[in-house]
This record gives structure tokens, C-alpha cells and sequence, in this order.
């Protein structure tokens, strides 16, 4: 009976050092971030890219106030409601005292200046695939934007998505920094770059499974809208079969190829892609006829 | 009490009575408002089709047909469409009729504003389109981020 009971609690302390162990924040090396230093033209490039301001610029903020990165946009998920925070260069309510570091270990790593896990409505299981010098460059372009001393909202999350230290086990499940699909050459290896690595398409054109990660066997192949109205569409080759001129086109313009126009969050998508050069939507187009298609099975659900 | 009651059950059923009546030629003048706006739509796309299919190379540019495409396109976009946009007419009463969310109405002045931002992108437009397909295609982005600009706020996300 003794033997039994000191077998238990060496199994239970075992468990809860693995489950520290597992849940552990992983920073970056900062040797990565040592040596580089950013250019601002090329990081607001990267913020547009990167879709930035969809979320942290004021919710319904138009022309220069998108720049102005007070946060407040809600989503309302089944987990709970989680607001973007300020990410403006105030001292006090933004991130003006993060280091370079802080923000490459928030972006890839989900973790904050202080160790503590962020929530995955920040796409940092897709910013993770961005090179140091993307990061860095959008650095440099944040810190010429205005400071706003606007304090984010509370999340309101309940037990027990409430606990971020858990977050580091989803975290070690599902920040992956491969890429999902396989592609050669200059013009689909930058188009797969916007999409995987900054655009973060996949964060609503792909279905998440029951813990919340995205299902990367089901890649673009459209999910149920996180607000819980409808559904986001495929946009895998066989169900978006517009040309890569009308994609590219679309996205630069928010018209259909039937001079419909984009409305809803596409048409805040297409408000920062429009700032990309020709070349990077028509390398997104291009990319997206190379991904495989869904399967009659996958798609309905 | 029964005459009583019978009075009121009259009162009742003539108001119901009126009530639809009213009902049925309010919806058929909402209708109306609801179609007139979405073929205005139409003449939009239409001539947008022109400017669009220019910028993008599917259709050779022409300064004449551009220039034409887009004079229509701004005189759409100044015509005075108040009487459009009927109260009661939003998916809030009509459902699936309309994309017109009730935000129009609560938020009138944000939408004319977005009124006003497409009439100024249309007028760059009339005044790019002839020059080139250069500037053309430089006026094409602005048109289309005041119709997104719009449809993100006021019309049903699809």
C-alpha cells in the first residue's frame, strides 16, 4: 500500500514537472536580433503586409488613424472575448519601451517582455515564419508611428482558458514555423511568404480543430467565421477559380471580377494590401492557384 | 360586457386590418426603394467593368470609352439618392431582401461621408481616365477603397 502511494505521488510530481516544462515560455536566442538594425520603407511594407492595423488601429478608424495603434477591436470566440491591445509607442499603455527582442518574441513566440504567454487571436503561429529582417524593419517603422495613451481593454476570458501559463502547451502543439505547402521558384516562394508568414490568410480561410488550432490538412479550404455569422470561403484552386489577374486585382481594388466589391473584413483586408506593389499581390494570386485543392470530404463539415 | 368585448375585439381586428393594409403598401414602396438602390449598383459595376477590365489588361485602353465609363461613373455617384434610403427598409424589416444594415440609419452622417469620399474618387477618376492607362490605373485603387470602405461598415458582410 506505501509502495503504491509514493508510486503516485513520483508519478504526480513527474506530471506536473512535465507539465511545467511543457507550458514553459520559449523565447527567441537574442543573438538572432543582435547585429540588426531596420528600415522603415521597407517595415511599413511589412506592416501592411502583416495587416497590423486591422486589428490595432481603433475599431472603424479610417485614412491616417489606422495608424494609430490604440488597439480595442473585440473577437468574440467560444473560448471568450479577447481585445487587441494598444500596441502604439506609448510608454505607459502601448509597447514604447519593448526592445526589438520583444517584439520578434511576441510576433514568433507568443510571449511577452515579462514570460507570460499571449493568446493565439494574435496570429503568432503564422508571424512566426517571418525572417528576423521582416521583424525587424517593422520595428523600425513602429517606432515612427504616434503614441496614444488609450488603455487596452481587459480580455474576458473564463476558467480555464482564463490560465495563460496553459497556453504554452497549445503553443507546443501548434507553433510550427515549416511551411505548409511546398513551392519553388522567386515568384510562389514571395506569394507563400505574404500568405503564410505575414498575411495570415490561413487565420480565417482555414478550419481550426477542437482545440483551436488551425488544420493544416485543410489548408485555405475555408472554416466557420470566428463571429460566428456564416462561413469564410475556400480559396483553394478548385472553388476559387477566378484568374490570378482577377485575384490580384481584387486584392488591390476589392472588385470582384463581376464589379461586385469586397465588404466586411476583406474589404479592411484589401485596404492594406492595396499599399503592396503589383508584383507581391500577383505573387499571392499565383501562390494560391498552387495549393492543393480541398477534397469533397474536407469541404463539407 | 360580452358588447364589451365585442367592441374590442372589432377595435382589434380593424386595427389589424388597417395595420396590414398599411403594412402591404409600405413594404411595396420599401421594395421599390430596395430595387432602385441595387440597380443603381448595377449601372456602377457596369461601368466600373469598363474602368476595371482596363486597369487590369483584360480590355485594350481606350481614352475615349475610359473617359466615357468614367463621366458615368461620377454623375452615378452625385445623384442625390435620400429618397433611396427609406426608413425601415435595412435587413433589420426586410431580411434577406436587402444588404442594407441598419447602421445607414443610426449612423447617417458616417454614411454620407462615404457618400461623399466615393462622389471625390469618381471625380478623380472622370479626371484620370483619359490621360492614360497609367493614371488610370492609379484612380482605380481609390474608387474601389471608397466602395469597400462603404460595404465594410453599412453593407451585409458576404
Amino acid at each position: 500500500m506505501y509502495n503504491i502511494l509514493r508510486y503516485i505521488v513520483v508519478l504526480l510530481i513527474g506530471g506536473l514537472l512535465l507539465g511545467w516544462w511543457i507550458t514553459r515560455p520559449r523565447p527567441l536566442d537574442p543573438a538572432i536580433y543582435a547585429e540588426l538594425t531596420g528600415d522603415v520603407a521597407r517595415g511599413e511594407q511589412v506592416f501592411w503586409a502583416a495587416g497590423c492595423a486591422s486589428c490595432h488601429a481603433a475599431p472603424k478608424a479610417e485614412g491616417d488613424d489606422r495608424l494609430v495603434l490604440t488597439g480595442g477591436l473585440a473577437f468574440e470566440t467560444e473560448f471568450g472575448t479577447f481585445h487587441a491591445p494598444n500596441i502604439s509607442q506609448s510608454k505607459s499603455a502601448g509597447i514604447g519601451d519593448w526592445r526589438l527582442i520583444d517584439l520578434a518574441n511576441a510576433m514568433q513566440r507568443g510571449v511577452t517582455p515579462g514570460g507570460s504567454h499571449l493568446y493565439p487571436a494574435f496570429p503568432y503561429t503564422t508571424y512566426t515564419r517571418a525572417t528576423p529582417q521582416d521583424v525587424s524593419d517593422l520595428f523600425a517603422y513602429l517606432k515612427t508611428l504616434p503614441a496614444d495613451d488609450t488603455a487596452s481593454l481587459p480580455n474576458d476570458v473564463a476558467f480555464p482558458f482564463n490560465i495563460r501559463r496553459a497556453l504554452g502547451a497549445w503553443q507546443w502543439l501548434f507553433l510550427k514555423p515549416e511551411w505548409v505547402v511546398p513551392v519553388e521558384g522567386e515568384t510562389l516562394t514571395r506569394g507563400r511568404y505574404l500568405v503564410e508568414a505575414l498575411g495570415h490568410c490561413g487565420e480565417c480561410h482555414t478550419p481550426r480543430n477542437a482545440l483551436g488550432g488551425l488544420d493544416t490538412s485543410r489548408w485555405l479550404q475555408g472554416a466557420a467565421n470566428p463571429d460566428g455569422k456564416g462561413r469564410i470561403p475556400p480559396i483553394t484552386p478548385d472553388k476559387l477559380t477566378w484568374s490570378e489577374t482577377d485575384i490580384a486585382s481584387y486584392l488591390a481594388t476589392g472588385f470582384t471580377p463581376d464589379y461586385d466589391s469586397a465588404g466586411g473584413q476583406m474589404a479592411d483586408v484589401v485596404q492594406n494590401l492595396s499599399h503592396l506593389p503589383e508584383s507581391d499581390l500577383k505573387a499571392i494570386a499565383a501562390y494560391l492557384k498552387a495549393v492543393p485543392p480541398g477534397t469533397p470530404t474536407t469541404i463539407e463539415e | 360586457m360580452k358588447k364589451a368585448f365585442t367592441a374590442i375585439a372589432g377595435l382589434a381586428l380593424a386595427t389589424a386590418v388597417a395595420g396590414t393594409a398599411i403594412g402591404q403598401s409600405g413594404d411595396e414602396a420599401a421594395m421599390k426603394a430596395v430595387k432602385a438602390r441595387q440597380d443603381t449598383m448595377m449601372l456602377f459595376a457596369f461601368n466600373l467593368g469598363t474602368l476595371g477590365g482596363m486597369a487590369k489588361g483584360a480590355i485594350p485602353y481606350d481614352a475615349d470609352t475610359a473617359s466615357a465609363a468614367a463621366k458615368n461613373l461620377s454623375l452615378l455617384s452625385q445623384l442625390n439618392m435620400t429618397a433611396y434610403w427609406v426608413e425601415g427598409t435595412s435587413t433589420e424589416q426586410l431580411g434577406d431582401k436587402t444588404e442594407a444594415l441598419p447602421a445607414i440609419w443610426s449612423d447617417m452622417a458616417g454614411f454620407e461621408d462615404k457618400h461623399m469620399a466615393l462622389t471625390k474618387a469618381a471625380a478623380d477618376m472622370e479626371a484620370a481616365a483619359g490621360q492614360g492607362l497609367d493614371q488610370l490605373k492609379g484612380a482605380v485603387g481609390a474608387v474601389g477603397g471608397s466602395c469597400g470602405g462603404c460595404h465594410k461598415q453599412f453593407r451585409v458582410d458576404n
